[in-house]
Formats: structure tokens, C-alpha cells, sequence
């Protein structure tokens, strides 16, 4: 056992696909501690908040402020001036403006809106040009004023006897505050999604239920694959055929079609995360069966499994004894890959609608279905679902690593 | 004329099985949901009464509810009903998209899906098994480049390598559009711009599948490569002088030989992976009449979206095995005694 386990340890893509897949258990496991909010809570008041830290705009104003001499104008102008504007600006310079493409640099923004302030009217001939594109430049012209006026802002409060503004204070542009001085700030490594949930946050504890429905999908489909295979391969027989029958049936009927079918019965309010993974392990044994009874075929007729048989073992003796130790390798690789499977088949199911109820528990399918009913990627919100497609990959990708560590382990043909 | 007859008794047992696979799928498809404690044949009749106040009217809707379904008869009597009307086609009329009937959603999105899926997964199953080959046979840098690459791209699903085809292709360059199967400012007809479209709206959705499906051949048929280049006939080969190019022959087509079966083991799970798929672009296949039956509750058409699914994989599955009888040499061997 311990000789197996070092070798095990030895190759390379086994402890690989170990490291990945601790790591990410050892997240789901230490995170919670360290960062206590509830993953469900639904922080942003609104959706798809940008990954970022934010402060209080209340406490910024109020606490100390800090007069830093530094250029902010080229700043806030690249800010608010988008890179189409800018190509506005250049075509509306080039064909009225009367320069040519060598003047004119978009990446230069100072530059640009200098060439611009020296060259637009809005009175100014414009052959081509429709009504509203015209009305297009005069409103950019004027948001560029605005922008290039340095006016301090103008801090007011309401007095509660008389209804008027009161100026409290004034804000200049060069004006700044220290982050850390804001009392209140929360910062979203990976924004929020549409719900307004911290993503991180709902990430890892999805991470965790997703796990946990692949496990228990992985144990209940190797336990039932590995009975009948165990049954199957070693008594033979009728008993064999009725086995063998019904497991090919079962291996080309679609299991995902069983598990839709299953899943929409059971109804919304019933599918709870055990359920899903429950079901899902229900419908995917027939890989063990057939893995185990082919390997059951070749161990039955060995001379020690024959030695025991002549003693008079029982034959639950013979299997337990005699059988499974020799099968323990290969069913610990399809307990693997179960795993991986399992998690895969609860996310193409929440994908459906069909995944565990949302209220209760995140799951990386549920995160997808909410990213993608959401529209988040036609709205660029892509920390809201890409986060969540590289943690599946990960986690199948460390798994498939272990087992195809192990398979080279156990077969030595296969090594390199 | 001997082998001929063998290859029939082949093929009629092939069918036989697959025939009585189809009927047992059936089954299932009817039973299943009926054994739940929600029986959403009794929760749909329930739920179109519920509001009314008219007792003759709730008295005329259950009735009807029990002529359709034939919920008061015992269960075979309502297997029988229903699998009548699936034989002709009609699987009643959808809820959620009423008055159009379920048979008429089918019809107009089972075309797309078939479009889509069959070549993609037997495109990315012929590319994979190249490279996969050449892999085994190159080995060196190509090989140590090539497989981890694939085996991290095999184990993205499939609706994650679409969701980031869609945002780097779609989104980001804007080299394709992003969902639904063609412009939807134009009405399906033969014209050339109606084709380019559907083109253009093909391409995400088809490379996804392709892209997951090379990963996962790649792999299992570097591994088999492998194999059989240790093989003893390939070193008794070496030793009698025949040339590399013929030995590459022998290996590829003895190592493709569990990759048809192996193709036609998961077929099941790529069609699932790939339907999912088409839910992320919008494809007007299948996937997304699933999900769309899903969120309306729309019993009937989730009944026969799932049936349907069943129909195509159990044919492709057959398929698969067909031509693996005229492939394989020990088949013909085997009824040839």
C-alpha cells in the first residue's frame, strides 16, 4: 500500500492534477473562514458590477483630503472620451477641419482635443453630414467644455428649517483622497453578478456545492457499477446477460435524457443539491459496470481466486478477499472520473433551468444560467461566467490529469 | 454468398437490439416522469383549472384533460394512447407557444441541430484522431506541446469553450454574429443572402463542438497509437524491412478501431454537451426548444425534445456500429464460421 501510494506520487501528471485539485478544495474550505459574508448576499443594488474596490462617495467627501500636484486633466478627458468619439473627431477633422491623417494622432489625446478646440464650429460647412450627426458633434463639443473647464465642484446640504443649500465645501480637481482613510469600501475581485452577489464569494461556495453534487454523484454510480459488475463478472451466466443486457441499453439511451426527464419530475421545489447529485449518479453507472465485470472476467479464473474456491470460501469471501483488491485501482479512476462527470452533468443541467432550486445554494451551472439568462456576455460582463467556465475546467482538468497518473501507474504500457 | 449471409445475420441482430433499445427508451420516456411524485399530467390539469370558478367549466376541462392524457384509465391503457399518438407524430399542442403543436416546433428545430452536430462531431472526431496519430508517432516537442493543450481544452464543457468563442470571436473582433441561426431581419428562404448568414451564424457554434470534440480524440487515440506501436507486430515488421508509411497504416487503422466504439459509447454525452451548446448562441436547434420548454413548464414538447434526442442518438449509435462491421476484420471473420 504504501510502496503503491509513493509510486502514485511519482508521476508527475498525478501530482499535478493532486496539486490543482487541493488547491481548490483547500479554497472552498479556507475561504469561508476568512471571509465571513454570506455568499448569496445580495450586495450590489443592481447588476454586473466591474471587478474593483469601492469607496464610499460620502466618506471620500468628507474625510481628509490631500492636494496632489499632478496632471488630471489627460486623465479624466482619456476617461470620458471614448476611443469612438475620438474617431469621430478625426473624420470630422479630416474632412472639415482641413488637415491631413499625418496631424492627426488618436492616441494623443491632449493633442487631439487641442487640434479640435483650434478647428471645430459647429457653424462651419458641413457637405454630408446628417441632422443628427451634426447634433452628435455639438453635444460631444460640449461635453469636451465641460470637461476642460476646471470648475471646482460644489459640495451643498440641504437645511432641514429653511429647504435651501448650504455650500459645505468645495472640491477641487486636484483634490484627492487616501483609499484607506474611507472607513467604508468593499472591494469585488471579481465584481458582481446579476443579482448583485459578491462573484468570489458565490464562486467558492459554488465551487464547494458542486463538488459535493459530483461526489455524491461519483460514489452512488461507482457503488452500483461496481455491484453489478462485481455480480455480473463473477457469477456469469444468465445472470451475466440480463446485466450485460440492460447496461448497453443504458449506455446508448442518453443519460442526459433520463436526467432531464427525471430532474423536470421531480419538480423545482423538490431539487435540492443532494437530490441532483443523487440523480445524477443514478444515471451514470454503466461505465463502471462494464469497466469492473472485464476486469472481474480476467481476475475469476486466476489460481488463488480457484485456491480459495477449492477451500470452500463463501463466495462473498472469494469477491471481497480475492476480487476487489485487485479491482481497487480501477475503481478509484472511475470514481475520478465520475467526479468530473458529475459536476459536468450538473452544470448542463442548471443550464437547462433543471439544476438545484436557486434560492438555497450557488452552483457553477446555476452562476452560468443566471450569467447567460442575464446576457452577461453581450454586455461584456465577462467576470460573471468566465471565472466560473475556468474553475469547471480545472477541476475536470486536475481530476483527468489524476487519473490518467494513475492508468499509467497501473498499466505500465501506457508510460511513456 | 456464405459471407454475405453472415453480414446480414449481423446486421439483422444489430437492429433487432437497437429496436428493442428504442422501445425500452420509449418506455422510460413515459414511465418516468408518471413515477414522479409530481405527475405533471395531473399537476398540468390542476394547474388549468386553478382560478376557475365555473364548476361545468372545471368539470368540462378535466374531462377533456382525461380524454388527451387518459388519466383516469390504468397506466397501459395510457401508454397505449400515448404511444399512438407518437407513432403519427403527434405529441399535442405545446403550452407554451399555443396554438403552434408540438410536432410543428420539432420539425423546425431538429433540422438545425442535426446541420450542426453531425458534422461538427465528425469533423473534430476525424481531426483529433489525426493529430492524435501523428502525436503518438512524432513524438518530441509536438507531442509535449500538443497533448497538454488538448487535454486542458477536452475538459472545458462544451457550452464554456462556446460562451468564450462568443465572447473573443463574436463580441470582442465581431468577426461572426453572435446568436440565433441566421439574420433576424431575414425570413428563411433560398436566396444567397439568406445562405451567407446562416453561414456566418454557423461558425461559433460549429467550432465550439469541433474544438471539445478534437481535444478528447486526441488523446484517447495517442494513448492507443501508443499501444500499438509497442505491439509485437509492429517491431516483427521493423525486423522484416516494410517500409514506416505501410506500419503507420497497420497501427492507425488497428488503433482507430476502439475509437469508433468508443465513438459510439459517448455520442450520447457529446449530442448533451453540444445541445447545451446551442443554448449559448440562441441556435434555433433542439437545445435551446428544450430549455425554452423548460422555463415555459411545457410539458408536451419537453416529452418529445427528450424523445427525439433519443431517436437521433440510438441512429447515430447504430450507424456507428454498422460501419464498424465493415471495418473491422474480426466481425467478418467471426460470421464467416
Amino acid at each position: 500500500m504504501k510502496n503503491t501510494l509513493r509510486q502514485v506520487f511519482h508521476s508527475p501528471k498525478f501530482v499535478i492534477g493532486f496539486v490543482i485539485f487541493a488547491a481548490l478544495l483547500l479554497t472552498t474550505i479556507i475561504y469561508p473562514i476568512v471571509v465571513t459574508a454570506d455568499p448569496l448576499e445580495m450586495v450590489g443594488n443592481g447588476n454586473f458590477f466591474k471587478p474593483g474596490t469601492y469607496v464610499s462617495v460620502k466618506d471620500a467627501v468628507e474625510g481628509t483630503r490631500y492636494t496632489l500636484n499632478i496632471d488630471v486633466k489627460s486623465g479624466s478627458l482619456d476617461n470620458k472620451i471614448s476611443a469612438e468619439d475620438k474617431e469621430a473627431m478625426k473624420e470630422w477633422l479630416l474632412k472639415f477641419g482641413g488637415l491631413t491623417e499625418a496631424d492627426i494622432d488618436t492616441n494623443d489625446v491632449e493633442g487631439l482635443i487641442g487640434l479640435w478646440e483650434a478647428n471645430y464650429s459647429a457653424d462651419a460647412q458641413q457637405k454630408g453630414l446628417t441632422a443628427s450627426k451634426k447634433k452628435y458633434y455639438v453635444r460631444l463639443n460640449n461635453s469636451i467644455d465641460g470637461i476642460l473647464l476646471d470648475n471646482d465642484v460644489i459640495i451643498a446640504r440641504e437645511n432641514p428649517e429653511t429647504g435651501e443649500l448650504e455650500q459645505s465645501a468645495t472640491v477641487g480637481s486636484r483634490e484627492f483622497v487616501n483609499t484607506k482613510d474611507v472607513a467604508n469600501r468593499r472591494t469585488f475581485i471579481l465584481g458582481t453578478d446579476n443579482f448583485g452577489r459578491d462573484v468570489l464569494t458565490e464562486l467558492v461556495q459554488a465551487t464547494k456545492t458542486s463538488l459535493r453534487v459530483g461526489i455524491i454523484a461519483g460514489v452512488i454510480a461507482t457503488l452500483i457499477g461496481l455491484f453489478l459488475g462485481l455480480i455480473s463478472g463473477y457469477v456469469g451466466g444468465v445472470v451475466d446477460d440480463i446485466i450485460m443486457f440492460i447496461t448497453n441499453m443504458f449506455t446508448v439511451i442518453p443519460s442526459f435524457v433520463l436526467l432531464i426527464l427525471i430532474s423536470y419530475s421531480v419538480g423545482q421545489n423538490a431539487r435540492g443539491v443532494n437530490l441532483v447529485g443523487i440523480i445524477i449518479g443514478l444515471t451514470s453507472w454503466t461505465w463502471t459496470t462494464r469497466s469492473v465485470r472485464s476486469q472481474v472476467i480476467s481476475l475469476r479464473n486466476r489460481d488463488h481466486v480457484n485456491l480459495s474456491k477449492l477451500s470452500g470460501h463463501s463466495m462473498m469471501r472469494i469477491v471481497l478477499t480475492d476480487i476487489l483488491p485487485y479491482l481497487a485501482s480501477y475503481v478509484v479512476m472511475a470514481f475520478i472520473l465520475q467526479i468530473s462527470s458529475g459536476i459536468l452533468s450538473e452544470a448542463q443541467l442548471s443550464m437547462l433551468g433543471l439544476g438545484p432550486s436557486t434560492s438555497t445554494a450557488a452552483t457553477l451551472g446555476l452562476m452560468m444560467n443566471w450569467a447567460t439568462a442575464y446576457a452577461a456576455p453581450l454586455n461584456g460582463s465577462w467576470w460573471a461566467y468566465f471565472p466560473v467556465v475556468v474553475t469547471i475546467a480545472l477541476i475536470a482538468f486536475s481530476l483527468n490529469l489524476m487519473n490518467t497518473g494513475l492508468d499509467q501507474v497501473f498499466n505500465p504500457q501506457l508510460r511513456d | 454468398m456464405k459471407y454475405l449471409k453472415g453480414f446480414k445475420k449481423y446486421y439483422g441482430q444489430k437492429i433487432m437490439w437497437y429496436l428493442i433499445t428504442l422501445i425500452f427508451a420509449i418506455v422510460l420516456n413515459f414511465v418516468l416522469p408518471r413515477l414522479m411524485p409530481g405527475d405533471p399530467v395531473a399537476s398540468i390539469a390542476a394547474g388549468s383549472v386553478s382560478g376557475m370558478t365555473d364548476a361545468t367549466a372545471i368539470q368540462k376541462v378535466l374531462n377533456d384533460y382525461a380524454e388527451k392524457f387518459g388519466v383516469n384509465e390504468p397506466m397501459i391503457v395510457q401508454f397505449g394512447i400515448w404511444a399512438k399518438n407518437a407513432i403519427r407524430g403527434d405529441f399535442g399542442v405545446s403550452f407554451g407557444q399555443y396554438p403552434r403543436t408540438v410536432a410543428d416546433i420539432i420539425r423546425s428545430s431538429v433540422g438545425w441541430t442535426l446541420a450542426l452536430q453531425l458534422p461538427a462531431i465528425l469533423v473534430g472526431w476525424i481531426l483529433g484522431n489525426l493529430l492524435g496519430a501523428v502525436a503518438a508517432y512524432i513524438r518530441g516537442a509536438f507531442d509535449k506541446v500538443i497533448l497538454p493543450v488538448f487535454l486542458f481544452v477536452s475538459n472545458f464543457p462544451a457550452f464554456g469553450m462556446a460562451i468564450i468563442l462568443l465572447t473573443v470571436f463574436g463580441i470582442n473582433l465581431k468577426w461572426f454574429p453572435t446568436s440565433g441561426g441566421y439574420g433576424f431581419d431575414l425570413i428563411p428562404n433560398m436566396s444567397w443572402e439568406f445562405i451567407r448568414s446562416v453561414i456566418s451564424h454557423y461558425q461559433l457554434p460549429f467550432w465550439s463542438i469541433v474544438l471539445i470534440t478534437i481535444g478528447g480524440q486526441a488523446i484517447g487515440m495517442r494513448s492507443m497509437a501508443i499501444y500499438e506501436l509497442n505491439a509485437d507486430y509492429v517491431k516483427y515488421s521493423r525486423f522484416l524491412g516494410i517500409k514506416d508509411r505501410k506500419i503507420v497504416g497497420y497501427v492507425f487503422r488497428n488503433a482507430m478501431l476502439p475509437q469508433i466504439t468508443g465513438l459510439a459509447m459517448s455520442l450520447g454525452t457529446m449530442m448533451g454537451g453540444a445541445l447545451v451548446a446551442e443554448i449559448i448562441f440562441s441556435y434555433p436547434g433542439i437545445g435551446s426548444t428544450l430549455m425554452t420548454a423548460v422555463r415555459g413548464q411545457d410539458y408536451p414538447l419537453i416529452s418529445a425534445c427528450t424523445l427525439i434526442i433519443t431517436v437521433m442518438v440510438l441512429l447515430a449509435n447504430l450507424f456507428v456500429e454498422l460501419i464498424y462491421g465493415v471495418i473491422d476484420p474480426r466481425v467478418k471473420a467471426a460470421q464467416q464460421d
